[in-house]
């Protein structure tokens, strides 16, 4: 008996729909055998993430204090994707963004946050926004794979942060502690309440929308799209590809690097070491948001927030269950590899070949 | 003054032989899956679950050689998901493998948190008699572990299997033209999950060398991007495992360097030595994207693609 795949002949909208609920359920469910086997039960584990993330309102405002950062990153990565430029380097470029924000406060300027949180944006986008043109640049003269050049910028990204708060930026009264000292006031991003949720929200939800009406709306919306889908067809039209992946690269990483500039401004209040978390980098997380939002700009908001609230869940079942944070990551990749091959079966039929079925027709 | 220069220098190429044996494993596995046109990049994943299958193994038989088989295997059927994934569901390559490196990160992580401290058995350095005294080379390739041995071996037979049988034989022309190979009858299929599965295998090894002969313990993304590297090797490679063996150990000399300076302390500040393997890499890269532009010598044809018999 063998398996082969039959093309359907109309795609499934029944299964568009069903494909990523039944994915969440079924990496649940193979993540609960994962707990069974540490003699946890999933149920209760289950239970408490919920009710941490979505059950309260302290708790939901931490699902958005992390979906902020994973909004501006999975935007950046969308937008590449959409051009079928694989840039896998969200998180070096959060780094460059964090670094290039607080570049600024390191002057010693202290101005009011009028001046300040917008030359720390500038800081932050253009940090980020450099680092991604390396790879884009190196595409477009050389042909060369992004997808090693954009992983292996990250590294170097992360090593360069660590330099500056091991060293010159260190804050002497530290305690040792690699962190530069706590920004003034001015560099500091105004908070909602008494929750930790910041304009950082306000600032990705708009960026969100611009998007949209970038991809649907405008002609060079159209020319990535194009170029993404079908670069033959965008040569013959006259787009210059060459120059929409810089482009989309400086948008792509900038944005990211705005996501590294309202974590200092917003959350951490200094540059220090895990500004994304070491268990499930955000700049890696928005690879999988990007994928499993279809490459739409509502849809990278919606699953960010989803992913928020495994992060809050994650965290909290690490600390009052004691489990290892590392089931967060497992659960992002079971979703994307069920997404994955259910996306397969909603366009194919997977038919198995039977020896007699075939003599006896 | 010749023999200070030696001794200076001889601890640094057998170190650059040990950075580079881990690489060389990957590197080997992922040369013949991409040759049968499966890009497999979850090399990093991959070889963070051999490290700790092969970590855990060994240290509960308390015997580094369980631990090797261990991770092979483990590499092998963590491979499996690939190889299901892109050849019978023929679902994009690259987003599958990210996502293998993603769940082999989480799943090593969750698996690992028990062994974390803990100290495993490990390789010894072994001489070979009569070998290991010719004067620099005996040191540098002579005086290794057993592992380091065992890739000694499995380059020249990667060799000549590629190129000298009839397997290597069908393997490249899955690669470059499936449906050719398949109206001669080879299975596309089966060569390719054979492939796949002996890479994620050679990258298993690749793990366990890290946590059982490298160092003789788990760190949580020990493998620190060396999955990554490898990707890169590949390519300066040509997708050649002779050639392979080359790119390894280069890489292992520049990490090899970066550590020794900065133990001399010569006053280059350590974060950005730590680069250097990185940038090096990357430098490897822009070479190789250079040559295969201008001679045109490039990727397997069909990598990355796809196959269907249907829609010849």
């Amino acid at each position: 008996m063998a398996m082969r795949l039959e093309l359907r002949l109309e795609r499934s909208r029944k299964l568009e729909v069903l494909v990523p609920v039944v994915s969440v359920l079924l990496s649940l469910v193979v993540c609960a055998v994962l707990l069974l086997s540490t003699g946890t039960n999933p149920l209760t584990a289950y239970g408490a993430m919920l009710k941490e993330a979505f059950g309260t309102s302290y708790g939901f405002g931490e699902v958005l204090v992390k979906a902020t950062p994973l909004i501006l990153c999975g935007l950046g990565v969308m937008l590449a994707f959409k051009m079928m430029f694989w840039n896998i380097g969200a998180e070096g470029q959060l780094h460059m963004g964090a670094w290039g924000a607080t570049a600024v406060v390191m002057t010693g300027w202290d101005a009011s946050a009028w001046l300040m949180i917008p030359a720390m944006m500038l800081g932050g986008f253009a940090a980020g926004a450099l680092w991604a043109l390396i790879p884009a640049y190196l595409k477009v003269k050389l042909n060369t794979n992004e997808i090693i050049t954009t992983l292996l910028l990250n590294y170097v990204a992360i090593l360069w942060v660590a330099h500056f708060i091991y060293g010159p930026w260190k804050d002497p009264t530290s305690f040792g502690f690699p962190m530069t000292k706590q920004f003034p006031d001015g560099a500091q991003l105004l908070r909602f309440g008494d929750s930790r949720v910041h304009l950082g929200l306000v600032f990705a939800l708009l960026i969100a929308v611009a998007l949209y009406f970038i991809q649907e709306k405008s002609r060079w919306g159209f020319e990535i799209a194009v170029t993404g889908s079908n670069p033959r067809a965008a040569e013959y039209a006259g787009m210059n590809a060459g120059r929409n992946i810089l482009l989309v690269m400086l948008l792509s990483g900038g944005l990211a690097g705005i996501a590294g500039m309202v974590e200092v401004s917003g959350i951490q209040l200094k540059l220090l070491k895990d500004i994304s978390p070491h268990a499930a980098p955000y700049g890696y997380t928005a690879i999988i948001i990007a994928w499993l939002a279809r490459r739409n700009p509502w849809g990278v908001v919606l699953v960010s927030i989803l992913m928020g609230g495994l992060y809050v869940g994650g965290e909290t079942v690490q600390i009052t269950m004691k489990l290892p944070v590392n089931i967060v990551l497992i659960i992002q990749a079971l979703i994307l590899f069920f997404v994955l091959g259910g996306d397969i079966l909603s366009r194919y039929r997977l038919v198995f070949d039977r020896k007699e079925a075939l003599s006896g027709g | 003054m010749e023999g200070s220069l030696l001794i200076l220098v001889v601890p640094i190429l057998q170190a650059a032989v040990r950075s580079g044996t881990p690489i060389l494993f990957v590197c080997i596995g992922e040369i013949y899956a991409e040759r049968s046109g499966i890009l497999n990049v979850g090399l990093e994943g991959l070889m963070l679950v051999g490290a700790i299958a092969g970590f855990t193994a060994g240290f509960s038989a308390g015997n580094p050689v369980v631990g090797v088989f261990a991770a092979a295997i483990a590499g092998a059927l963590f491979s499996l998901i690939h190889a299901y994934v892109t050849i019978t569901l023929r679902a994009d390559q690259i987003v599958s493998g990210l996502t293998l490196t993603i769940l082999g990160t989480g799943i090593s992580g969750f698996f690992g948190k028990p062994m974390i401290g803990q100290v495993g058995p490990g390789f010894d350095q072994i001489a070979i008699p009569g070998l290991s005294k010719i004067p620099v080379l005996g040191q540098v390739l002579f005086q290794q572990d057993a592992m380091v041995y065992l890739s000694f071996v499995l380059v020249p037979i990667a060799w000549w299997v590629m190129y000298k049988t009839h397997l290597g034989l069908s393997i490249r022309s899955v690669g470059e033209n499936p449906a050719t190979a398949d109206s001669l009858g080879v299975s596309v299929t089966k060569v390719r999950y054979g492939c796949v599965l002996f890479g994620g295998a050679m990258a298993g090894l690749g793990g366990a060398y890290l946590s059982l002969a490298y160092t003789t313990m788990w760190i949580e993304q020990m493998s620190g991007g060396r999955g990554w590297i490898t990707l890169a090797l590949v390519i300066f490679a040509a997708w050649n495992p002779a050639r392979a063996m080359l790119g390894a150990y280069l890489f292992g000399g520049a990490d090899a360097l970066q550590l020794r300076i900065q133990a001399v302390g010569i006053e280059i500040p350590t974060y950005f030595l730590m680069m250097l393997p990185y940038v090096l890499t990357i430098g490897i890269l822009v070479l190789a994207s250079r040559a295969s532009l201008r001679r045109r010598i490039g990727a397997p044809a069909a990598l990355a693609l796809p196959y269907a018999r249907e829609e010849r």
